[in-house]
C-alpha cells in the first residue's frame, strides 16, 4: 500500500508550496494516524467481546446475545458500552487516588503505542521501527506495570493478591516469550517488523509457504503459550480467578475505569496475536490475484490487509477456545511451568536454532524441531505422575 | 530515525488522553455523581474491610523477581547478537554459549535451591 506514502508526500509538497511550515502537516498526518487507530482498536474489541459471548456461547449449546441490534445480538458491546459510561464512579474512601486514577492510562497508553510497529500489509505500518519486535515486546510488557498500580492503589486484599499474582506470572512467563522471539529474529537477521514479514515471502522446499512457523514449530508454541499467560487468559487467568479472587486487580474499578481495563486487555489480545502472526505466520503473505480494474499494488495491499486480519483473528479464535477446553492450572503449577519446562525448551530451541544456522543447512532446522519436541514430549511422560493429596493427610 | 519516536511518543500521549476524553470528561456529564460511605469502602464480600488491603506478602515473589532480572537482562543481550552473529561466525556463536551456559548455571543452583518451587 505505497499509495498512502505517496498521498503523504503530495500532502507535504503541496502544503510546503504554500510556504507551510512543515510541523503543519506532520501534526495533521499523526493526528489521522492515531484517530484511524484508536477507531480500529475500539471497533475490534467490540467486536471481540461479542465474538467471545458467542462462542463461550456456543461451545456450551447457549446461544449467547440474541437479542440487542436483531441480528444475532451484534450491538451488545454498543448497548454494554453505553451502560459503562453511564455508570457511577466510585474510588473507594482508602485507595491511592492518584495512583488508581493513573493505572488505567499506563495499562490502555502503552497497548496504544504497541500498535506503532504493526504491519498491517506491504507498505501498511505506522512506523517501522528498526529495533520493532523488541520495542513491541517491551512496550507490552509496561501493561503490567499498570495492572501493579491498579491493584496496590486499591487498597484491596484481593485486588493486592491479583496485582502480586500478575506480576509474578508475567515475569516468569516473559522469559521464554522473549527468548522464543529470537528464532525468527535469528534467521531473518533483523528485528525490523515488516522486513520479518518480507523474510518470509519464499517456500520452503518449494512447497509450504516460507512461515517461520514451520522450522520454528518450538518457538511458536512457546510464544503462544507465553502470550496466553502475559493476556492473563485461561488457563493462566490466575491473577483474575473469579471464583477466589472476584475479579482480581479490577476489583475496585466501575464505570468508564473498568472499561478501559476491559478495552485494552482485547485490544493487548489483538496486540499479541499480531506478533505472533508477523513472526511466524508470514503476516500479509498469502495467496493474491490482481483485481480487475486496480493497479497491481493495490490488489496486493489489499489482499495483504486480509490475510494479516483472518491470520490474527484465528489465533484469537483459537485463545478463546481454548478458554473453554482447558482448566485453570494450580499457582505453583503455574510458575513450575514458565521456569523448569518453558524456559529449558526455549533455550534449546535458541541453541539448536544458533548451531543450525551457523553450519548453513537450512533442512537440519526440522530435524532440530522435530528432535526437540520429542525430546520435550518424552521428558513430560517420563516424568513421576504428581501426588494427589488426600484430605485430612500431612504434607 | 527521530520521525519514528515521535510517533511512539505521541501514540503513548494519545492513549493517555483517550482515557483522561472518555472517563473525566464524556463520562462525566452524563454519569451520576452521589456517593455515600457504604458505597466508598473497600469491597470484601458485604463484609466491613478488616484492617487495610495492603497487606505482607510471601517473600517467594522476590525470589522469582530475582530471577527474573538476571534473564531479563541477558535477553536483552541476545537480541544484538541475534542479528549480526552469522557474520561475526562461530567464535561470535561460542561466545554466546558460554555466556548462556553460565546463566543455565545459574539456572540450575535456583532450582537445586529450591527458588522455583512454589511452597
Amino acid at each position: 500500500m505505497m499509495i498512502f506514502a505517496t498521498l503523504v508526500e503530495r500532502f507535504y509538497a503541496a502544503l510546503a508550496a504554500w510556504g507551510i511550515p512543515w510541523i503543519v502537516p506532520t501534526l495533521v498526518v499523526m493526528v489521522i494516524v492515531v484517530s484511524v487507530v484508536l477507531a480500529y482498536i475500539s471497533v475490534a474489541a467490540m467486536f471481540m467481546i461479542w465474538w467471545e459471548r458467542k462462542i463461550s456461547a456456543h461451545i456450551q449449546v447457549r446461544y449467547g446475545p440474541m437479542r440487542v441490534g436483531g441480528w444475532h445480538g451484534w450491538a451488545q458491546s454498543i448497548a454494554d458500552g453505553i451502560k459503562l459510561l453511564l455508570k457511577e464512579d466510585l474510588i473507594p474512601t482508602g485507595a491511592d487516588k492518584v495512583v488508581f486514577v493513573l493505572a488505567p492510562m499506563v495499562v490502555f497508553g502503552a497497548t496504544v503505542a504497541a500498535y506503532v510497529t504493526i504491519p498491517w500489509a506491504p507498505g501498511l505500518i505506522v512506523r517501522d521501527l528498526n529495533i520493532g519486535i523488541l520495542y513491541m515486546v517491551s512496550i507490552s510488557s509496561l501493561v503490567v506495570v499498570g495492572i501493579i498500580m491498579a491493584g496496590w492503589s486499591s487498597n484491596n486484599k484481593y485486588a493486592t493478591l491479583g496485582a502480586l499474582r500478575s506480576a509474578a506470572q508475567a515475569v516468569s512467563y516473559e522469559v521464554p516469550l522473549v527468548l522464543s522471539l529470537l528464532g525468527p529474529v535469528m534467521i531473518a537477521g533483523t528485528m525490523s517488523m515488516g522486513k520479518l514479514v518480507e523474510a518470509q515471502s519464499g517456500r520452503w522446499f518449494g512447497v509450504l509457504p516460507g512461515w517461520f512457523v514451520f522450522p520454528q514449530i518450538v518457538a511458536f508454541l512457546t510464544y503462544f503459550t507465553c502470550a496466553l499467560a502475559e493476556c492473563n487468559r485461561l488457563p493462566f487467568d490466575i491473577p483474575e480467578a473469579e471464583s477466589e479472587l472476584v475479579a482480581g486487580f479490577h476489583v475496585e474499578y466501575s464505570g468508564m475505569r473498568f472499561a478501559m481495563f476491559f478495552l485494552a486487555e482485547y485490544a493487548n489480545m489483538f496486540v499479541v496475536s499480531a506478533i505472533a502472526t508477523t513472526l511466524f505466520l508470514g503476516g500479509w503473505h498469502g495467496p493474491w490475484i490482481p483485481l480487475p480494474g486496480l493497479p497491481r499494488e493495490v490488489a496486493h495491499g489489499l489482499f495483504g490487509l486480509v490475510w494479516f486480519q483472518v491470520k490474527c483473528y484465528f489465533l484469537i479464535f483459537v485463545m478463546m477456545w481454548l478458554r473453554w477446553t482447558l482448566a485453570r492450572l494450580r499457582v505453583d503449577q503455574l510458575m513450575g511451568f514458565a521456569w523448569k519446562v518453558l524456559l529449558p525448551i526455549s533455550f534449546a530451541n535458541l541453541i539448536v536454532t544458533g548451531l543450525v544456522l551457523i553450519l548453513g543447512k537450512h533442512a537440519l532446522l526440522y530435524v532440530g524441531g522435530i528432535a526437540i519436541l520429542l525430546l520435550v514430549a518424552i521428558l513430560l511422560a517420563a516424568r513421576p505422575a504428581a501426588r494427589t493429596v488426600r484430605v485430612g493427610e500431612r504434607t | 530515525m527521530a520521525a519514528d519516536y515521535a510517533y511512539v511518543g505521541f501514540f503513548l500521549v494519545v492513549g493517555v488522553l483517550f482515557v483522561i476524553l472518555n472517563i473525566e470528561i464524556l463520562s462525566r456529564i452524563i454519569r451520576p455523581h452521589n456517593p455515600n460511605p457504604q458505597k466508598l469502602t473497600t469491597y470484601e464480600c458485604g463484609e466491613e474491610p478488616i484492617g487495610i488491603g495492603w497487606i505482607r506478602f510471601h517473600v517467594r515473589y522476590y525470589l522469582y523477581a530475582l530471577v527474573y532480572i538476571v534473564f531479563a537482562v541477558e535477553t536483552v543481550f541476545l537480541f544484538p547478537w541475534a542479528i549480526v552473529f552469522r557474520e561475526l561466525g562461530l567464535f561470535a556463536f561460542l561466545e554466546m554459549m558460554v555466556f548462556i551456559g553460565i546463566l543455565l548455571v545459574g539456572l540450575a543452583y535456583a532450582w537445586k535451591k529450591g527458588a522455583l518451587e512454589w511452597a
